[in-house]
């Protein structure tokens, strides 16, 4: 009776709350619904896809289908940097279609029930539409948690606009 | 039992679908002199097929309609009647009226419009000559059937279903109690009795036998016909009677919850499509698109079946030698190696064999075609076919048929001429249009031919300097002059018809014969006839491609589309208009296309003399292309980019090489397409952009 009650408390706590894969930008933490995440892997051979935005690094094989490679510290207007063997691909799906985003290294997987999730900051949600869902709070780490369709989707490059 | 019956209804539409063709294609046999006396029976049959299977899955309005088109063919079989010609127009129309039918119950669109003028006719042609009661009868028939689905469908009916299941029903595999069920998604189900009368005692029970039935006093606003049908797959050997409850049905549409209202499935408004269909039929119709299935032989299947047993037993040669292996094994390993590439290859090759259907579907359509526009213009035309046999790949073959379509049309229309003037030419009276297909290499080479009066060359100069498309003083050679006509807003036709004449066409033909990366050509000879042969790949999985190296990336172009490759002599690459460049091949000034600048990808080759220029084609016109250099060439999959990215242009699309990393497979046409002036000034911008972004790590570390 007593294990029934405990895991019956348990599947009620996991209903509530949302886990989150986290990774590395920079000094910054990002975080994506695991749900959506299909594999993380090692930086692959990247072929290059002519005349792409600067974000698209280009495409990779992953057993057999072809997948394009998003840099989101390209994307997020960040410095490139030097890759480390930290740096991985974490593969994920947008709609039917299968992305890899790098990005610098990953680090947890956690767990946030709403009330540990705050609205965008207004600073985001002053441009035309947020890369963010929300942010969450994790003992003292601040972790912004990604809109990935509207990171992976979304055309028109926003750093090819402000280069150009 | 549900998704079965849905699965099979499947089945069922494209079994119909066979039927109808087989249906018209016997009957333009028909008019044939020497028409087989078995057609009429095959003819006769594949209409009683639709009826069935149409009555089965209570699709009251195809079987109806096929019930009254089989009356006719019986007629026709008994020798009644004789098929004239404009009885067997009758029946075409009544074939084309079947098809919208299917669609419509297929997917749920409206029936066809011609569905009651055609009806009629065929009503009208069942009774002439029969004896007037027997005629009328079956009229009778056919139209309540028709005309009874929408009134049925409205006011909820009590009605009482006794129900004995054979007593092996259990012995199928079916329960019962799934009928009940699926009673139950008909409407309310008031009242159930279960009669227990001959269960035996608990000594003499045989568990696998069925003891039980069953009345259930059900309020639906569904016809019988569509309650029965909850039957269809336990019928036999059972007892079932459906009766009406009398004097219930007042109270029963009082009774009527909100409830009830939500599950009543078939919604009066539907009703012409097909009323008795359960709620999984409806639900399937909006994804009849997706489910696109092919039919493959058995013995396809079986030899696949025997190529991966073959796979396996290879790989565990290779295994076991791998597992021990010292050096004098090499040879053991060797041959297990190069055993389990002929079986990959020939899978490979079976696989794709089992997406290749023949073309003779697609041919299938044209006789018809041919028949009506030729009467429709005065001519008189006789269609000829050779290769239907010929294997292509499904969705070659699926989209194919439309540029073929305009190819038959404009040959009937403008190729051949009228009686009249063949006759004063000399030539037979019938024209003749040749459809052929055969396989030559990689490729299927499919030919629509006529015997007219060919192409007009002056003519189409003519017309090519009016639309400025040619100089007047310019001379052509025949290919360029042909290629014309497949210019969009090309037509050389004096008067506009119905049919053609009006420019376009061809070059939609042209477009979508290049989108399969097929190329089409003309042939023609004045006063004996033009013929356009388009070539294809036998698939659009798989391409014989040149590997190209342009800086350190591989690339793979068709091989279909390169004429040969050089290195220029420096005297022969020439400076034009500031930023072009020309290279001279015997005589010929081709305009030189930098890969590497195209492509965006940086290389140290950059002389034209010291890399390799690839001569490739395209739509007549020819370009060189500067690489680094060859490769070899290979077979490759062909992979989309738009499963996961999008259309890149200048990119037919990618596929992966033996290392395993990715290639990109060049689109020549998209290519010479990217070095007009605009495309230019756009990627230009665009690797202007990479490079502030590439640039920005050291202005942070500064």
């Amino acid at each position: 009776m007593t294990e029934d009650r405990s895991v019956s408390h348990k599947s009620r706590e996991a209903e509530a709350r949302a886990q989150y894969l986290t990774f590395h930008l920079g000094e910054e933490e990002y975080g994506i619904e695991i749900l959506r995440v299909q594999e993380i892997k090692r930086y692959p051979a990247v072929t290059p896809i002519p005349n792409s935005p600067p974000h698209i690094k280009g495409v990779m094989n992953l057993r057999g289908s072809v997948v394009p490679i998003l840099d989101l510290r390209t994307r997020f207007g960040l410095p490139a940097v030097e890759h480390t063997r930290f740096t991985v691909i974490i593969v994920v799906t947008v709609g039917t279609k299968v992305v890899g985003l790098v990005v610098d290294s990953v680090s947890d997987v956690l767990a946030f029930t709403a009330s540990q999730i705050e609205p965008p900051p207004q600073l985001a949600m002053g441009t035309k539409d947020s890369f963010l869902t929300g942010m969450a709070k994790h003992d003292e780490r601040l972790i912004s948690l990604l809109a990935i369709d509207a990171v992976a989707e979304r055309e028109e490059p926003v750093a090819v606009e402000e280069a150009a | 039992m549900k998704i079965d019956l849905a699965r099979f209804r499947e089945t069922f539409f494209e079994e119909a679908a066979e039927h109808v063709a087989t249906l018209e294609q016997g009957l333009l046999g028909l008019e044939r002199p020497d028409a087989d006396p078995d057609l009429l029976n095959s003819i006769f049959r594949a209409a009683h097929s639709i009826k069935g299977g149409s009555g089965t899955f209570g699709l009251e309005q195809v079987a109806s309609f096929s019930h009254v088109l089989e009356n006719v063919l019986d007629r026709m079989r008994e020798g009644t009647v004789q098929p004239t010609r404009a009885r067997i127009d009758l029946l075409l129309r009544s074939t084309d009226v079947l098809k919208g039918l299917l669609v419509s119950a297929r997917s749920g669109e409206a029936a066809p419009a011609e569905l009651e003028q055609v009806l009629a006719d065929l009503q009208r042609e069942q009774a002439s000559g029969a004896d007037p009661a027997a005629a009328s009868a079956a009229g009778g028939e056919g139209a309540s059937e028709h005309a009874a689905p929408p009134q049925a469908t409205n006011a909820p009916q009590l009605r009482r279903i006794h129900f004995r299941p054979a007593s092996d029903v259990l012995l199928s595999g079916l329960d019962p109690i799934l009928v009940l069920r699926d009673l139950a998604s008909l409407g309310e189900i008031r009242e159930v009795t279960c009669d227990t009368s001959r269960l035996p005692s608990l000594t003499a029970l045989d568990p696998e036998v069925c003891h039980l039935a069953w009345t259930v006093v059900l309020s639906s606003d569904a016809c019988e016909a569509a309650i029965r049908d909850v039957f269809a797959f336990v019928e036999d050997g059972a007892d079932i009677q459906v009766s009406v409850a009398a004097g219930a049905s007042a109270a029963a549409s009082t009774a009527r919850g909100p409830a009830v209202n939500e599950r009543a499935t078939p919604k009066p408004t539907a009703d012409a499509t097909a009323p008795a269909a359960g709620p999984a039929f409806r639900r399937r119709a909006s994804d009849v698109e997706a489910s696109s299935s092919i039919r493959v032989s058995i013995d396809k299947v079986d030899r696949l079946v025997n190529l991966v047993g073959e796979l396996v037993i290879a790989h565990s040669m290779v295994a076991d030698v791998v597992s021990h292996f010292t050096l004098d094994k090499l040879d053991r390993l060797q041959a297990a190696v190069s055993l389990m590439g002929r079986n990959t290859r020939e899978m490979q090759e079976r696989v794709m064999g089992v997406r290749m259907m023949p073309i003779g579907s697609l041919f299938g359509r044209f006789p018809r075609m041919v028949r009506e526009l030729s009467g429709a213009l005065g001519k008189d035309i006789q269609p000829e076919m050779s290769g239907e046999e010929t294997e292509l790949d499904k969705a070659v073959v699926e989209r194919i048929g439309d540029p073929l379509t305009h190819l038959v049309r404009n040959a009937v229309d403008h190729g051949i001429d009228d009686v009249e003037t063949r006759r004063a030419h000399g030539k037979p009276e019938q024209g003749v249009i040749r459809l052929a297909a055969c396989t030559q290499g990689g490729s299927v080479i499919i030919e629509v031919a006529d015997d007219g009066r060919g192409l007009d060359k002056e003519r189409i100069h003519r017309k090519a300097v009016e639309r400025g498309l040619a100089r007047a003083d310019e001379v052509l050679t025949d290919e360029q002059l042909y290629a014309l006509i497949l210019q969009p807003a090309f037509s050389t036709a004096d008067k506009v018809t119905d049919l053609s004449g009006r420019g376009v066409g061809l070059d939609v033909v042209k477009r979508n014969v290049e989108a399969l990366n097929g190329s089409i050509s003309i042939t023609t000879t004045p006063g004996r006839g033009t013929s356009f042969r388009i070539k294809l790949p036998l698939t659009l999985a798989i391409l014989d491609g040149q590997v190209l190296l342009v800086g350190e990336e591989l690339f793979v172009l068709p091989l279909v589309s390169i004429v040969e490759s050089l290195r220029p002599k420096r005297a022969h690459v020439k400076q034009v208009f500031g930023d072009g460049e020309v290279v001279m091949v015997r005589g010929d000034t081709l305009p030189l296309i930098r890969a590497h600048r195209l492509l965006g990808v940086p290389t140290e080759v950059i002389d034209p003399c010291e890399g390799l220029t690839v001569i490739v084609e395209h739509e007549g016109r020819r370009v060189a292309l500067l690489v680094d250099d060859l490769r070899g060439q290979q077979q490759v999959v062909i992979k989309g980019l738009d499963v996961n990215y999008r259309r890149v242009e200048g990119v037919l699309g990618a596929t992966v090489m033996g290392d395993g990393r990715v290639a990109f497979i060049l689109d020549v046409a998209g290519l010479i397409r990217m070095t007009d002036p605009d495309a230019v000034e756009a990627r230009r911008a665009l690797a202007h952009a990479r490079a502030e972004t590439s640039y920005a790590p050291a202005a942070a570390a500064a």
